[in-house]
């Protein structure tokens, strides 16, 4: 990606474009695959990714890099997302994984206890030539068994994308290859970080943000809260190494979260006021597309309150006429939120942290950035878990109503969250303010976070 | 016995690539080297802009320099440094 980054700088990028899987694993190297050439293969889908183009949208396998990269750098605006999945998936790194089983291993014993038997829910384990066996008609691969097996000779063999997708978005094809769904995907980006063979890329659009900074364009970078646990220098340090790629000038989302937190409160005490029961942040986009996909009735307990990005987006365009703003962070569904919501451009922590590599920007040696008004603490707290809570608490501290807030959280979204939210819709538990957080801990560990 | 220095470079290259890990060395590493480095975070010391050195995070030891460190090649490093 840095490399990326300096050949764009370059202008070198169109001609070396194609260099780059050769020059990355030359052939006397060693392969982290099969051979250099599936490395090679992987490479250039990714590169074919970081031009915006998805995986799924290739045609014809032998055409160059060089010619995506005049299709992108022609464009007017980055790759349509909001109709596309910001995610796609690199057939050439898929390792395939075999399904999800239950298997018993060589180091059953056969033992008289058998404790993997009677704590089978559905009897799904007999005991034949004295080793265990699973009759796969019964198995629900609860994984009980694996738990009790004192030589821990049972395993439960994981597919990590499928495990980590909280609506079962992602499955096998016949040919054994993994698919995104388009229908129930909500962008959490689960799969993207949890794949351990890469294999899930995400669309960029770091081509469109080099190209409006080279024509001089007036682009506003927005810098979300997450960043703090991101870096090695201060917040302050960073935001001066982000102006001197040449952006007009540096924002704080968290200026935007106060405008959320405001907003939210006031919501909140009209909707208690005048009855209702229940109301949700709605920050995070990857859970307000979970609702609007699986739960619609739901929406009504959502707050209608825009996202931080949203008002730091106003901010900008307010100081800043006719400029393009940037939204930089470490979540995948913004890039969703951001195309619905006319906000010009995503970039993710690491894309930005390529960029900075790429112009030998050293955050830890620059100065600190002069913030004229930096955000509160509660608004930057936001990117983490309760965050949004205490925020909306604090700011009701000052007014004196009947109803008393009882807050929950949902920290992390699985595939137990839908059930949940319905328990919370039929009033099962007591609660009336609900955060939800898609990844757990909060955005600070989002999907395109470094610190895993 | 005078501590080994070990030099962690936080250049945003090295960062990026995992020097955010190193930092925490001191946790990770085996019984017998705890207590016998120190460490210091320092910004880019310009060696990813060397083309013959073989990639990023890089660390110093008492001045040598490690390629693609790891935390296991790093320790390898401070047990062969103990043996001399």
């Amino acid at each position: 990606m840095i490399r990326f980054v300096r050949a764009f700088h370059n202008s070198s990028l169109e001609t070396e474009l194609d260099h780059f899987p050769v020059e990355m694993r030359p052939r006397q190297d060693h392969s982290s695959r099969c051979c250099i050439y599936h490395d090679r293969a992987v490479i250039k889908y990714r590169l074919m990714n970081l031009l915006g183009f998805s995986c799924e949208e290739e045609t014809d396998e032998a055409r160059t890099l060089a010619s995506y990269y005049k299709e992108a750098i022609a464009r007017e605006k980055p790759a349509d997302i909001a109709d596309k999945l910001p995610l796609s998936v690199c057939e050439a790194g898929c390792s395939e994984c075999p399904s999800s089983k239950v298997v018993i291993t060589g180091n059953c014993r056969g033992c008289f206890s058998r404790p993997c038997m009677y704590s089978c829910p559905k009897g799904a384990i007999s005991v034949v030539n004295q080793v265990s066996t699973i009759d796969y008609t019964k198995c629900i691969k609860c994984g009980k068994c694996t738990s009790v097996c004192p030589y821990h000779a049972i395993v439960k063999t994981t597919v990590p994308c499928e495990d980590a997708c909280p609506t079962g978005a992602i499955h096998k094809d016949n040919d054994g290859h993994t698919r995104i769904n388009m229908e129930k995907c909500i962008s959490c980006g689960n799969c993207f970080a949890k794949c351990p063979f890469s294999a899930i890329l995400e669309r960029s659009q770091i081509l469109d943000v080099l190209k409006a900074l080279k024509n001089n364009e007036k682009v506003v970078a927005m810098i979300a809260p997450a960043a703090a646990s991101q870096i090695a220098g201060t917040i302050e340090q960073l935001f001066t190494a982000v102006s001197k790629l040449g952006f007009t000038d540096v924002i704080e989302v968290a200026l935007g979260a106060e405008d959320t937190t405001a907003h939210e409160a006031e919501e909140f005490r009209d909707k208690m006021n005048s009855g209702a029961k229940l109301m949700t942040t709605s920050c995070c986009p990857a859970y307000v597309e979970l609702v609007r996909k699986f739960v619609p009735d739901f929406m009504q307990y959502v707050s209608s309150t825009p996202s931080p990005m949203i008002f730091a987006a106003e901010i900008a365009r307010r100081e800043h006429p006719g400029c393009k703003v940037v939204f930089i962070g470490p979540c995948v569904a913004k890039r969703v939120e951001a195309a619905r919501k006319n906000i010009d451009f995503v970039l993710s922590f690491e894309e930005l942290f390529a960029m900075l590599a790429g112009k030998n920007i050293d955050v830890i040696s620059c100065e600190p950035w002069p913030i004229p008004r930096p955000a509160i603490t509660t608004a930057r707290n936001f990117a983490k878990s309760c965050g949004v809570t205490e925020a909306v608490i604090s700011e009701l501290g000052g007014f004196k109503d009947d109803f008393k807030l009882e807050a929950k959280a949902i920290n992390g979204i699985d595939k137990k969250t839908v059930a949940m939210l319905k328990m919370y819709a039929a009033g099962k538990i007591p609660a009336n303010f609900l955060e939800v957080m898609c990844c757990p801990g909060g955005c600070v560990n989002g999907p395109c976070s470094l610190k895993k | 016995m005078k501590k080994m220095q070990l030099e962690i470079c936080c250049g945003t290259t090295c960062y990026m690539m995992g020097a955010n890990r190193l930092l925490y060395i001191e946790n990770e590493v085996p019984p017998e080297l705890r207590g016998k480095f120190e460490v210091k975070a320092l910004p880019c010391m310009g060696l990813c802009n060397d083309k013959n050195l073989s990639g990023a995070p890089y660390v110093k030891l008492n001045g040598i320099i490690i390629e693609n460190a790891t935390i296991e090649k790093i320790c390898d490093k401070m047990r062969a440094m103990l043996d001399d």
